[in-house]
């Protein structure tokens, strides 16, 4: 596959952006152009807003978002560009002729200022009881410019209602300064297409199809939108109240388990650079908020590698040694809840192809109301769970109805890493100060390649790892463990590893190019899909699709701003974390074979796995009724 | 058939309203050559008659020295400005001048597309429209190879718009025009660089098109004897309101209010809306300024007020008018056409002060320079105009002895 079968135009751009040369040294390649007093050369097509960033000069933005296409719409970013009309937006002009800009003009601070306060006219409430307070950038804006009375008054009245109906994603249109960064991410980034502007003039507002429910159309609960919108328009269903009142309860044993991707972001909630991970420092800390168990998602992620791998193998088995051709190839992965709803929603009648697995967090939260309880001598009635996620779709998968196997509700709350900061804060502990610790026993610390998961295509590394190693009886034939073409953030990657030398269990690989495919981000997943759906990809076994951008790294539950730079600092946090892990392989992590000794003793995807840590999916279909 | 003597055309005129037999300006362009036609369409100075007043040469220049292998001249007849209805009249009566105008921009610019985007209000003369475009393709002057030895194909389809003033906006009617929300574009790429699906469009107005067989037949140098220096050749204007004869009339650039209101027979003026709810408004004191690019600039509408209609309230219709039509997405445009009409609302109330009063004429300055399209930026002029020429009017007693307004 080369890399330009998948190059995509954002649908809300279409095709009116100017390219950049391909070659700089042409002619006309370099154009130059004066900003303020300095002259500099910029390639031909730069914006505006590239060429101040490039040269310190700031300009303030708020439509603009470095994962999206050019809206300008929100108008704050202009300046003068001499012999124009009219004032220019930095943000969409390509510089294609060599212009003098002059980015902080009378004309142009009172027209930002004028902008500013026309949003806030429209925008209801105050800033001290805003979620956002200390981290918006409408707020921002008005600060830097000294936006401080209301000129053209303030709206005393809510002119939307709140939207509450989503297990995940709240919106509260009140807020809402009609950037459309939701709109582009959502239908550009991950081509779901829930929400758009709709009606005119002053009515205009971001809504969805006959402005419904978010809970009634086809949201995939991703949480792509919250992330990039600037205002507290958008946020995740909170909650940390239930979650204080589960842990002021003494009757209440609260068990939360923390995935990989939070820990490598909470840092930034406390003011840190991206890029550094908080996990012995949160074990700490969530034992100080008053949680009574600790555990870590990664044990069940390890779990996963063992009952998603044993299913790929037995798929692989039915297949080639029986010639059944009903098996579904390749096996693609269910541990992200967005994608699930994603497939449900756009591609149901491919739903057999998805593992039975349950995710990482549902199996945990099966297991601790049974196995730990059993262990703990604890009713499980009185457990409460709590999941620590960089998702927003984890709020959504936790009340499907199907995940209650314990008998119980598997996971009671799911809570984003912006939440538990939150948390965290509100118990007056600064973070990256705690004193280091561990996880809790029975599960311990999992192995490197649960921790992996956090990052696109580490699922498909930690399998390969473990798959490869069980059908050869040798490691990966990779340095140090790193599966190179699975890492890194391009859309959709594709690899192969040859099975050679095959222990007698697995005779039946011998010679078979293990092929498979990396997506993530749900607009590389369509791709991934059209791909299917063509027969492109009947030689590959197995798929791994996340439905964030980055993978769970960048989850819809994680810290504000993301970019792509953010992105892969916690990649790069993810991956030095774990190359510093004692164990890296899912099927060495002894407390996963422990578990299989004492309580899964018909072993992976055995009947009470089976009951326990698989699951069944909805044909939901996209039309809505 | 179509019939190629002279319909009797019960209108007269300079330059459109002047006789004009079918396929003449078409003949006369295959003649001239590419060259030749721009050359003729600079010395004639024609500028857009749509509002904004674009060189029509430069445009069509721009467009011919891509060298993409598709272009598209599409026809903006959305007339969607109050007070304007040429554009009605030309598709009805001269259907010939339009459509030999968007043949001859095919030809010059290299588009072998044209594309008609009617105003969905003009439904009704689809019917009649789509005849005249088959009549024209069986006498082979539209289609495969139109003209022999030319090597030149072109054909025109109608697309009925759906409604909304900001359509007419040249990038947000190609919008429309691919499927999307009609909200327009940033701008540059322009148009003729990257325009219907990504390639160079040439957009223009009925009229402006209408005008070019005209130029090419009798000349650049001709077209120029009309008008004024800088507004060359001669207009359409769309005169309604207090006047005995309200109408389209063909009258040269340059004419002044006097003398349009002379011609229609307005008594007892007050003021002169030029430009629709997008232009200014003219207090008796001004009407001896003349219509043309360079003083009192329209894009055809003229709307007479008499003494006894209230000024306050006819901007508060057009304040309202834009607070509808607004496409939305930029914010001094959706928040500011609110706030300007709020400010009218209080006015009304006689609830403001004068301080608040000049905040919004700076809003509206703001507006004009810092809005994504036309729309925002021309909104704010009646706004602005209505409350400086009509203080006394408007403010009455309130204003006596505060002198900043
Ligand atoms: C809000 C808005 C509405 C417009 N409506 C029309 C229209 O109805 N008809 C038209 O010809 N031009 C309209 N225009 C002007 C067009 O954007 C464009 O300038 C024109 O079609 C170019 O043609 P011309 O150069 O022949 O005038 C409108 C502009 C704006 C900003
Ligand atoms: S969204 Fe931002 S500006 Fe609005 S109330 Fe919250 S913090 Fe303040
Ligand atoms: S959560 Fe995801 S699918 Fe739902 S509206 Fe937001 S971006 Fe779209
Ligand atoms: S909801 Fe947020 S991201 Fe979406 S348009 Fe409103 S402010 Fe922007
Ligand atoms: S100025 Fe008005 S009509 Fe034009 S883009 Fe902005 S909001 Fe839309
Ligand atoms: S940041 Fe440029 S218009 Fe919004």
């Amino acid at each position: 596959m080369s890399k330009r079968e998948y190059e995509r135009i954002p649908v809300s751009q279409q095709a009116h952006v100017v390219s950049k040369p391909k070659d700089l040294t042409a002619i006309g390649g370099m154009v130059s152009v004066q900003i303020n007093e300095k002259k500099i050369t910029v390639p031909l097509g730069t914006t505006i807003l590239e060429a101040c960033q490039l040269n310190q000069i700031h300009i303030p933005t708020l439509c603009h978002h470095p994962d999206l296409c050019i809206a300008g719409v929100c108008r704050v970013c202009v300046v003068e560009v001499e012999k124009m009309r009219t004032l220019q937006t930095a943000c969409s002009f390509p510089i294609t002729s060599p212009i003098k800009i002059n980015t902080s003009t009378q004309m142009v601070r009172k027209a930002r200022r004028h902008i500013i306060d026309l949003l806030l006219s429209e925008h209801y409430g105050e800033c001290y009881s805003c979620f956002r307070n200390g981290n918006c950038e409408l707020q921002n804006l008005a600060k830097e410019f000294g936006v401080d009375n209301y000129t053209f008054g303030h709206v005393k009245t809510q002119r939307y209602e709140v939207d509450s109906s989503s297990a995940a994603v709240i919106r509260d249109m009140n807020k809402c300064v009609l950037c459309k960064r939701c709109v582009r991410t959502c239908i550009d980034l991950q081509e779901v297409g829930v929400l758009e502007a709709v009606k005119r003039g002053h009515e205009t507002h971001v809504g969805t199809f006959l402005d419904k429910p978010l809970a009634e159309v086809i949201c995939i609960n991703c949480g792509q939108c919250i992330n990039r919108c600037p205002t507290s328009a958008l946020r995740a269903n909170d909650p940390s109240d239930e979650i204080w009142a589960a842990i002021d309860n003494p009757k209440k044993h609260v068990v939360i388990q923390t995935a990989p991707s939070p820990r490598a972001a909470i840092g930034e909630e406390f003011g840190k650079e991206a890029g550094k991970s908080f996990t012995g420092e949160l074990n700490t800390a969530l034992r100080r908020i008053g949680f009574d168990r600790v555990f870590d998602t990664n044990f069940t992620a390890d779990l996963t590698i063992m009952e998603e791998g044993t299913e790929l193998l037995t798929r692989l088995k039915k297949a080639i040694v029986e010639k059944d051709e009903s098996v579904k190839l390749p096996q693609f992965t269910s541990c992200s809840p967005g994608w699930v709803k994603y497939i449900e929603h756009f591609y149901p009648e491919f739903l057999d192809y998805l593992s039975s697995a349950k995710s990482p967090q549902q199996m945990f939260g099966a297991l601790i109301k049974t196995f730990y309880a059993q262990e703990a001598k604890i009713d499980p009635a009185d457990i409460v769970t709590v999941a620590l996620m960089p998702c927003a779709a984890k709020k959504f998968e936790c009340n499907r109805p199907e995940m209650c196997d314990s008998g119980f509700k598997d996971v009671d709350y799911g809570l984003t890493t912006r939440e538990m900061a939150k948390m965290i804060r509100e118990a007056g502990i600064y973070l990256p100060e705690m004193p280091k610790s561990h996880f809790d026993d029975p599960f311990g610390d999992a192995s490197g390649a649960g921790l992996i998961f956090g990052a696109t295509g580490g699922v498909m590394e930690a399998a390969l790892r473990t798959a490869y190693e069980l059908v050869t009886g040798r490691e990966v034939p990779f340095e140090n463990l790193v599966i190179e073409p699975c890492r890194g953030f391009e859309g959709v990657k594709q690899a192969s590893v040859k099975l050679e030398n095959c222990v007698e269990q697995y005779k039946f690989l011998e010679g078979v190019d293990l092929k498979f495919v990396v997506a993530h981000g749900t607009a590389n997943a369509k791709i991934v899909m059209e791909m299917l759906k063509k027969g492109e990809l009947n030689d590959v076994h197995f798929v791994e699709i996340m439905a964030c951008p980055g993978g769970c790294l960048g989850g819809g539950g994680q810290p504000i701003p993301t970019s792509n730079v953010i992105r892969e600092k916690r990649a790069q946090a993810i991956y030095e974390e774990e190359a510093s892990l004692p164990i890296r392989k899912s099927h060495e992590n002894p407390h996963v074979n422990y578990v299989y000794e004492k309580f899964l003793t018909d072993g992976p995807c055995g009947k009470l796995s089976h009951k326990l840590l698989h699951t069944h999916y909805v044909k939901r279909g996209k039309y809505i009724s | 058939m179509i019939k190629t003597e002279t319909l009797s055309k019960k209108r007269s005129g300079p330059v459109l309203f002047s006789e004009y037999k079918q396929g003449e300006g078409v003949k006369k362009a295959l003649e001239l050559g590419r060259e030749n036609i721009l050359f003729e369409l600079k010395s004639s100075g024609l500028k857009g008659r749509g509002g904004a007043g674009f060189p029509t040469a430069t445009k069509w220049m721009l467009t011919a020295a891509s060298n993409s292998d598709k272009k598209f001249i599409v026809c903006n007849a959305d007339e969607g400005e109050p007070g304007t209805f040429k554009d009605r009249v030309l598709l009805l009566e001269y259907p010939e001048l339009v459509f030999d105008g968007m043949i001859i921009a095919g030809y010059t610019i290299g588009a072998k597309n044209g594309i008609l985007y009617l105003r969905g209000e003009y439904e009704y003369m689809l019917k009649s429209l789509e005849d005249y475009l088959e009549l024209l393709r069986m006498d082979n002057l539209l289609g495969e190879n139109i003209f022999a030895g030319k090597d030149f194909t072109f054909d025109i389809t109608i697309r009925l718009g759906s409604g909304a003033y900001v359509c007419g906006e040249e990038t947000a009617l190609i919008e429309s025009l691919e499927g999307y929300r009609g909200e327009p574009r940033n701008r540059p790429p322009y148009p003729v660089n990257t325009g219907f699906l990504g390639h160079p469009t040439v957009v223009n107005n009925v009229e402006t098109l209408a005008s070019v067989p005209h130029i090419l037949i009798k000349g650049g140098d001709w077209f120029r004897t009309h008008g004024t220096d800088k507004s060359t050749g001669s207009k359409l204007f769309s005169i309604s309101g207090d006047c005995k004869k309200p109408g389209v009339y063909e009258l040269p650039w340059g004419t002044s209010i006097n003398e349009l209101l002379n011609l229609v027979e307005a008594k007892n003026t007050k003021a002169v809306q030029v430009g629709g709810a997008s232009g200014i408004c003219l207090p008796k004191s001004q009407f001896n300024r003349v219509l043309g690019y360079e003083d009192a600039a329209t894009g055809g509408s003229i709307m007479i007020f008499n003494e006894s209609r209230n000024m306050l309230k006819i901007l508060k219709n057009f304040m309202e008018f834009f607070v509808e039509e607004s496409c939305g997405q930029c914010t001094p445009c959706r928040i500011g056409n609110i706030k300007l009409l709020e400010g009218v609302e209080r006015i009304e109330k006689d609830d403001f002060t004068f301080s608040y009063i000049n905040n919004l004429k700076e809003l509206g300055r703001t507006m004009q320079a810092a809005s994504k399209c036309g729309l925002g930026q021309s909104s704010p002029n009646s706004f602005i105009s209505i409350l400086d020429n009509f203080k006394d009017e408007i403010f009455g007693a309130k204003r006596k002895g505060e002198k900043n307004v």
